[in-house]
């Protein structure tokens, strides 16, 4: 599929609302070389956001659905959370259906659509909170890399429970004082990463969204691997501002504290050797279509 | 106003999952359900119910099972897997927890396949958040329960209480008497589940060890016949495999709405799931020939039950006769959709209605005490639990003693 996925009935064209009749006309379905950049040119899979104004999640959402690399053939995995919030939104075919058990539902869907659909890749992406990640799902986050599935998980680390109004997660850092935590955290933000390598990820990043091409290479990276080789994980912090409070417009101020040297989310990424030679070939590969298209360009010109 | 739809050239696409009489990897030929029932030639089979659970998967087209060990479902989980081996599924894998392995299922059935899974007893109970998920999103998904205890401290013996907790999921509920029921209802579970009014999940649930551990006689419909694949087109939902357009569900979550269309929104959804559990009657009906099976019903003692309960009550039944004194049978097939009219005309004569149960709280008894008139006929058992057998004669002495005869003293030791 590419953009004629969604086809307006001639018909009732008219009447469709004008957030579809955009999706047709200017949507980057089957654009190999979608990215952020298109964000503002382009008709973008998220419609609206229901989040508080200023959370790092909505802009987190926005980059991630501009670099997914085939929006057309990936289904969305959710949890419950503030994410949940935003996938009704979403044009991309999106599971909700507990807390905890998105890993689980990623493991039956890919498994299905890949019966289902021998001869065309189909993406899977789990998108989830750190509470639903690494505190209720711990397990079969864990159990679907163990058994090397091959989709990938994106958390969504505000290092709390944000929905719920900021309680207390694995994922939070010692010693910050929350709801249920009224002493401060008394144990270590959990080392989701690490236990992602040693769980069998083929591929790792932890970082901020502040910077778009960063989360762009990212998240296709992280597909891609999984398309081929295994599971990929990525730990994207996304702070709740609301709940460390900050004020609407400092969200990037946070994230951009948080990666400098020393900080909790400095950019780092955990690659196999397998992992690392796909990317290598699929750089190469862009790079000879990218020159190809740009010699015929010259050409034609 | 909008404009005049034009209907001419317009077609409905038909599916390109209709295959009927074409044939599988297995070479086996895709059957409507009636022909491999009713126009085919069943042969008697001497075989455990694990073994008959296999042998209906067998000829079920059976996309995704996902298995996990808990007694007494571990063989018939383990026997797909060795089926799956030979190709007769797509695909099969154990998960980590009934929690998860429930997950893995409604992530299969999402993509589009046909999902069968089995569990039991306290895999029933950590895996309970799934069910009404499964229904609410009309995943027709179907779990094989054979019941067992739930109680601490730790018990594997049958019991019937887990059944309990499943009334409500939003599921169909069927019991099987016999190894025979258990094999006609998997098969006959999918087609009903699966129909496009009704897509809902299905628990066929049967008494653990006394259905799957013993040998009976099963008539099998021919190995070379299976069902018809599932179309998961043919789903009150979008299929989520991005073949369809990804349509904007709603402008605002309902989950975060406190207004009155949130809350009609949800509970028009309820009632639509019972409505869809409800509209399986019709499908059912000639399916499994009646909710219900009667049997001298005219009489004015009758004894209504489920599953093995049915089987242990003929004996009693019989041991009465013997006594002079007539009881009548009314087996119930489906717990959900519950047959309300059928059991309210089938009790209709009867003076005093027994329901004997595998399990403490008696609640088959109360379901038919809440939808007769006249419910002070109904004696709630006898019933036994925690594993305990129910031998014939206890229920011929629990009757005797409620109607006031003299019960033939037991036999005692020494």
């Amino acid at each position: 599929m590419s953009k004629e996925k969604i086809v307006l009935c001639e018909d009732l064209a008219d009447v469709m609302p004008p957030e579809y009749q955009e999706l047709v006309e200017t949507a980057t379905y089957g654009n190999q070389d979608r990215g952020w950049k298109d964000i503002g040119s382009s008709k973008e899979l998220i419609e609206q956001h229901s989040l508080c104004a200023g959370c790092p999640e909505s802009i987190a959402f926005r980059y991630i659905l501009a670099s997914l690399p085939a929006p057309e053939n990936t289904v969305f995995v959710g949890s419950t959370g503030c994410t949940s919030l935003v996938f009704p939104h979403v044009a991309v075919h999106n599971i909700h259906s507990l807390f905890g058990n998105q890993n689980a539902i990623a493991s039956g869907l890919k498994r299905t659509l890949a019966c289902r659909f021998p001869d065309v890749e189909k993406d899977v992406v789990v998108l989830a909170g750190d509470g639903a990640t690494v505190d209720i799902g711990l397990d079969m986050t864990m159990q679907s890399w163990f058994r090397q599935e091959k989709f990938t998980t994106i958390c969504f680390d505000n290092e709390l429970y944000a929905n719920t109004g900021g309680q207390e997660s694995g994922l939070m850092q010692k010693g910050f004082v929350a709801k249920m935590a009224p002493k401060g955290k008394s144990f270590e933000k959990v080392r989701l990463a690490e236990i992602a390598r040693e769980a069998g990820c083929a591929y790792v990043a932890v970082l901020t969204v502040s910077k778009p091409n960063r989360v762009e290479q990212v998240i296709k990276n992280a597909v891609l691997v999984a398309r081929e080789i295994g599971p990929t994980f990525v730990q994207l912090y996304t702070p709740c501002i609301l709940e460390i409070g900050k004020q609407s417009m400092e969200g990037l101020d946070e994230m951009k504290d948080s990666e400098t040297i020393g900080g909790r989310f400095v950019q780092k990424e955990y690659i196999t050797d397998e992992a690392q030679k796909l990317l290598d070939s699929i750089k190469e590969e862009t790079k000879a279509r990218k020159k190809a298209a740009k010699d015929k360009k010259t050409v034609t010109a | 106003m909008n404009k005049q739809v034009e209907l001419k050239n317009k077609r409905i696409i038909a599916s390109k999952h209709v295959k009927l009489g074409e044939k599988n990897r297995m070479g086996q030929t895709y059957t409507d359900i009636n022909d491999i029932f009713y126009n085919s030639e069943q042969t008697p089979n001497f075989m455990t119910g694990s073994e008959v659970i296999r042998e209906a998967i067998k000829r079920a087209s059976v996309g995704t099972s996902v298995a996990y060990p808990i007694t007494p479902q571990s063989e018939a989980a383990a026997l797909i897997g060795e089926i799956y081996a030979e190709g007769y599924l797509d695909e099969y894998f154990r998960g980590e927890s009934e929690f998860a392995v429930m997950g893995q299922c409604a992530g299969a059935s999402f993509g589009g396949h046909r999902v069968f899974t089995t569990t039991a007893g306290p895999g029933t109970l950590r895996a309970m958040e799934n069910f009404p998920m499964w229904a609410g999103s009309r995943l027709p998904i179907q779990v094989c329960v054979t019941c067992r205890g739930i109680n601490s401290p730790l018990s594997i013996q049958p019991d019937t209480l887990e059944m309990h907790y499943l009334l409500e999921t939003g599921m169909l509920v069927w019991h099987a008497e016999t190894a025979q029921d258990l094999y006609d209802f998997i098969l006959k579970g999918f087609i009903v589940a699966e129909q496009p009014d009704v897509h809902v999940p299905i628990a066929v649930c049967c008494d653990g060890f006394f259905v799957t551990h013993t040998k009976d006689t099963v008539d099998l419909s021919p190995l070379d016949k299976c069902l018809t694949p599932y179309d998961p087109y043919r789903n009150p939902q979008p299929v989520m495999d991005m073949e369809t357009a990804p349509i904007r569900m709603m402008r605002d979550p309902f989950v975060m709405k406190s207004n009155y269309i949130s809350y009609a929104t949800h509970a028009s959804w309820q009632q639509e799931i019972k409505a869809a559990v409800e509209r399986s009657r019709k499908h059912t009906i000639p399916l499994l020939d009646g909710l219900i099976d009667e049997e001298n019903i005219d009489r004015e003692i009758l004894i209504v039950g489920s599953g093995t309960a049915v089987s242990q009550s003929r004996e009693a039944i019989r041991l009465l006769e013997a006594e002079g004194i007539k009881v009548g049978l009314v087996k119930i097939k489906t717990i959900r959709p519950f047959p309300y009219e059928e059991i309210r005309q089938a009790t209709k004569n009867a003076k005093h209605i027994f329901v004997p149960e595998f399990n403490v709280a008696g609640w088959l008894a109360r379901e038919i005490k809440a939808n007769i008139p006249d419910n002070e006929r109904v004696y709630v058992g006898p019933h036994v639990a925690g594993g305990m057998t129910m031998p014939s004669e206890v229920i011929v002495e629990e009757i005797k003693k409620h109607l006031g005869m003299e019960v033939a003293s037991r036999g005692t030791l020494g």
